[in-house]
């Protein structure tokens, strides 16, 4: 099995747990299909509807994220749709953190009028505002919580529904082959040349 | 597939399906004896196994990120966890094990050393230690030399013969040639050899190739704490299990959570009462029981197994079930290297050293390890838990340290001696229950000053190997005080004294003649704190001497 087709069947395995290879040795065509099809509708530009952030919400959590990961050369946490993690995982599996961010966007929109009575939203701040903001509510448990849920989004697996285009691992340079064979680094590569 | 009737007795009820239950399990299955193992966790298959960073849970530090797929769940079995008897023992996931059929064996690393001889007789050599309840063991390296050739050869470990000049002596040599090299590896031989110490290629229980129908290795990086989809990793679910089903006469029953040991009147054994998978109560009658629920669960259940002729607990006599836990004591050091090493591929771990792995009274403590070359830390893990020191939480910096450091960061963890304390023990919690209603686990530990003085020299070693390994960048785990393991030793120790020990040299429970225990609860000191390899040999020993006591009929 070569490398390409070897980390494609490990990917598609992985996204239909619990059936049996011999099912899916049958059925591979058509799996395969089926999930080149949700990859693509996964990497559009269709809007996916949130289910527990607001639209406004939605932008300021974004914002936040943007900061915590920016975009510079390199894609951030707004390319991997960070956001879009978070939402899905406060109706999932971080159902009991939901009321952490309901209080934490109150209070951050408090505290950006408080710290700039001209403005609205944290998301029309500048950004040297931004970072300002930010590191006044830094210890928040809010802000820690956000923090560790841009990181999981940024380099979970891409179905969680950050890590779009896979650009967290593509910046860290982890290749997601499923497969690898030796040499493995450049150290390892370079006894194996006999340097 | 096999399944008996819980009314019946079989001859043997097995109770946890991990490293030591799946070994049981073979071994008695295959001697011709019917073989009931009840497991509370699930029967997951290679199939599975994913690689998804969000269900790998450990319990190092919060945030407890990721979810627990192949490990006990701290929302339906919570522990409690204090420093001593003072203290009021606070809601805090203190144990981590296997819970699925394979146990620990399924996720874990792979490292898979033996002990030295060293370390059955370290009390004689070394000497007694105030206030510790340091002590020889019953049976010496000589005696489990064969066991663990066996389970090299059965399960299928990989390594080389000859290539630790520390190595105690073998039998045989491994059954397959070592894992390739890592980037680590290759970077831990270049600082070993400047110094004087001696790296050697990691023996792992993971096939480096093909081996009796399973498939080799496929360095596909998800390995700890993940279960191997290609079954290379030698687990008890990929190796010998399979084998105990083929008799025909192994029953693993999955979703049982055992509550009680029955006992008769006569003081024997004579089954185990558990909820099954729809928490209904059963009792699966049996001649005899072999407990393997690992060095936390073991004691935890013998203390729920009280009646009136046990009134503090089965095989609890002398008081002495749950006591001298041992936990995981480690340090070391990382480093960053110029070019990228990739660590997040292949196995954890190519290349170990165990110069330091006696102690040395010169040192001023009591204390040894072994280190090995590796980055655990899968992406996620990584950026919250294993950056630099001074690395920005966020922003800009953070972004290029994440990206500058992932593929040139390495670790070299040490794995050290616990010194076992009567004061750290597993009880019951007075007040807590787990989600079926029975007092949920307490943990109290402190580490020895040794167990520490020990982190802190490990550190200094590693700090030491990295430097003269070219690291441009490094920094010490600091030494802290132990709160949570996963590896769990010692609570039902052996020996040959029934008012100082659990059980004998054979792993029958001194107060009840068919009770056998055999798991990591049997260890009377922490060796260097890579337990599955001695808990398998053990679990080899002590099947040869039930089966022999079975089949002269001294058990019914």
């Amino acid at each position: 099995m070569d490398q390409d087709s070897s980390s494609r069947r490990q990917f598609v395995i992985r996204s239909v747990t619990g059936i049996s290879v011999a099912w899916l040795t049958l059925h591979w065509p058509a799996i395969l299909a089926a999930h080149d099809h949700a990859h693509a509708v996964a990497q559009s530009d269709t809007p996916v509807a949130f289910q527990f952030f607001s639209p406004d919400w939605a932008l300021e959590i974004e914002a936040v994220t943007a900061q915590i990961i920016p975009s510079d050369e390199t894609p951030g946490a707004r390319e991997a749709k960070v956001v879009h993690f978070i939402d899905r995982a406060l109706v999932t599996f971080e159902r009991d953190k939901q009321a952490t961010y309901t209080q934490g966007l109150k209070d951050l929109e408090n505290k950006t009028k408080s710290l700039f009575p001209q403005a609205e939203k944290f998301s029309g701040l500048s950004q040297a505002q931004q970072v300002q903001l930010l590191e006044a509510i830094e210890q928040s448990e809010f802000f820690e919580l956000l923090r560790v849920h841009t990181i999981m989004g940024f380099l979970a697996r891409p179905d969680y529904g950050g890590n779009q285009g896979e650009v967290g691992w593509k910046l860290i340079g982890f290749e997601n082959k499923g497969v690898y064979s030796p040499p493995f680094g450049y150290y390892d590569a370079e006894i194996a040349k006999g340097k | 597939m096999t399944r008996f009737e819980t009314t019946t007795p079989v001859d043997f009820v097995v109770i946890g399906a991990g490293a030591a239950g799946g070994v049981v399990a073979k071994e008695l299955s295959t001697a011709g004896f019917q073989v009931v193992v009840l497991e509370q966790g699930p029967y997951l298959r290679a199939e599975d196994f994913e690689h998804d960073e969000l269900k790998k849970k450990r319990i190092w530090s919060p945030p407890y990120i990721g979810q627990d797929v192949l490990t006990n769940d701290h929302s339906l079995q919570p522990n409690t966890f204090r420093k001593t008897a003072k203290d009021k023992a606070v809601l805090s996931p203190a144990v981590q094990y296997g819970r699925c059929v394979g146990g620990g064996s399924v996720h874990f690393t792979a490292n898979y050393w033996r002990f030295h001889e060293i370390d059955f007789v370290e009390r004689s050599r070394f000497g007694p230690i105030e206030g510790t309840g340091f002590a020889d063991w019953p049976i010496t390296y000589g005696d489990l030399e064969p066991y663990y050739t066996k389970a090299e050869w059965d399960l299928g470990i990989s390594g080389l013969a000859g290539a630790n000049p520390f190595d105690p002596p073998r039998s045989k040599p491994y059954p397959l040639p070592p894992l390739p090299v890592k980037s680590s590896g290759v970077l831990m031989d270049k600082g070993a050899r400047k110094l004087g110490w001696h790296s050697f290629p990691a023996p792992l229980a993971i096939l480096s190739q093909p081996y009796r129908g399973r498939e080799g290795c496929h360095h596909c990086g998800y390995c700890i704490f993940f279960g191997c989809e290609w079954g290379a990793k030698s687990s008890t679910l990929a190796s010998v299990i399979p084998m105990a089903e083929e008799t025909g006469r192994c029953e693993v029953r999955t979703g049982c959570y055992v509550r009680k040991i029955s006992t008769d009147k006569a003081g024997r054994v004579d089954g185990a009462v558990y909820f099954d998978a729809q928490r209904q109560e059963q009792f699966q009658k049996a001649k005899a029981v072999v407990l393997c629920a690992n060095g936390a669960e073991t004691p935890r259940l013998l203390l729920l197994s009280k009646s009136n002729l046990f009134p503090d607990g089965l095989a609890n006599s002398n008081g002495l079930v749950g006591k001298y836990l041992m936990f995981d004591c480690d340090s070391g050091a990382n480093g960053i290297f110029e070019h990228p090493l990739n660590e997040y591929k292949s196995v954890v771990v190519s290349r170990v050293i165990h110069d330091f792995y006696d102690s040395d009274p010169k040192r001023g403590f009591y204390g040894g390890g072994g280190m090995d070359a590796r980055l655990e830390a899968y992406p996620i893990e990584y950026a919250l838990f294993s950056m630099p020191p001074g690395t920005p939480k966020w922003g800009a910096g953070f972004k290029r340290s994440l990206r500058e450091n992932y593929n040139r960061q390495l670790m070299i963890l040490a794995h050290l001696t616990s010194l076992p304390l009567e004061s750290n023990t597993i009880t019951l919690d007075p007040e807590v229950k787990d989600a079926w209603g029975l007092p949920a686990m307490r943990v109290t530990f402190k580490n020895h000053p040794d167990d520490l003085k020990n982190m802190a020299f490990f550190s200094d070693r590693a700090l030491e190997l990295l430097d003269a390994a070219g690291a441009q960048k490094k920094w010490a785990l600091e030494p802290e005080e132990t709160t949570a393991s996963v590896h769990l030793m010692g609570t039902c120790r052996m020996g040959n004294d029934p008012k100082a020990s659990v059980v004998d040299k054979y792993h029958r429970a001194h107060d009840v003649p068919n009770l056998f225990i055999v798991d990591g609860s049997s260890f009377v000191t922490s060796g260097r704190n890579q337990p599955t390899c001695t808990i398998q040999a053990l679990a080899y020993r002590a099947s040869d001497h039930i089966a022999r006591q079975a089949r002269n009929g001294s058990l019914s």
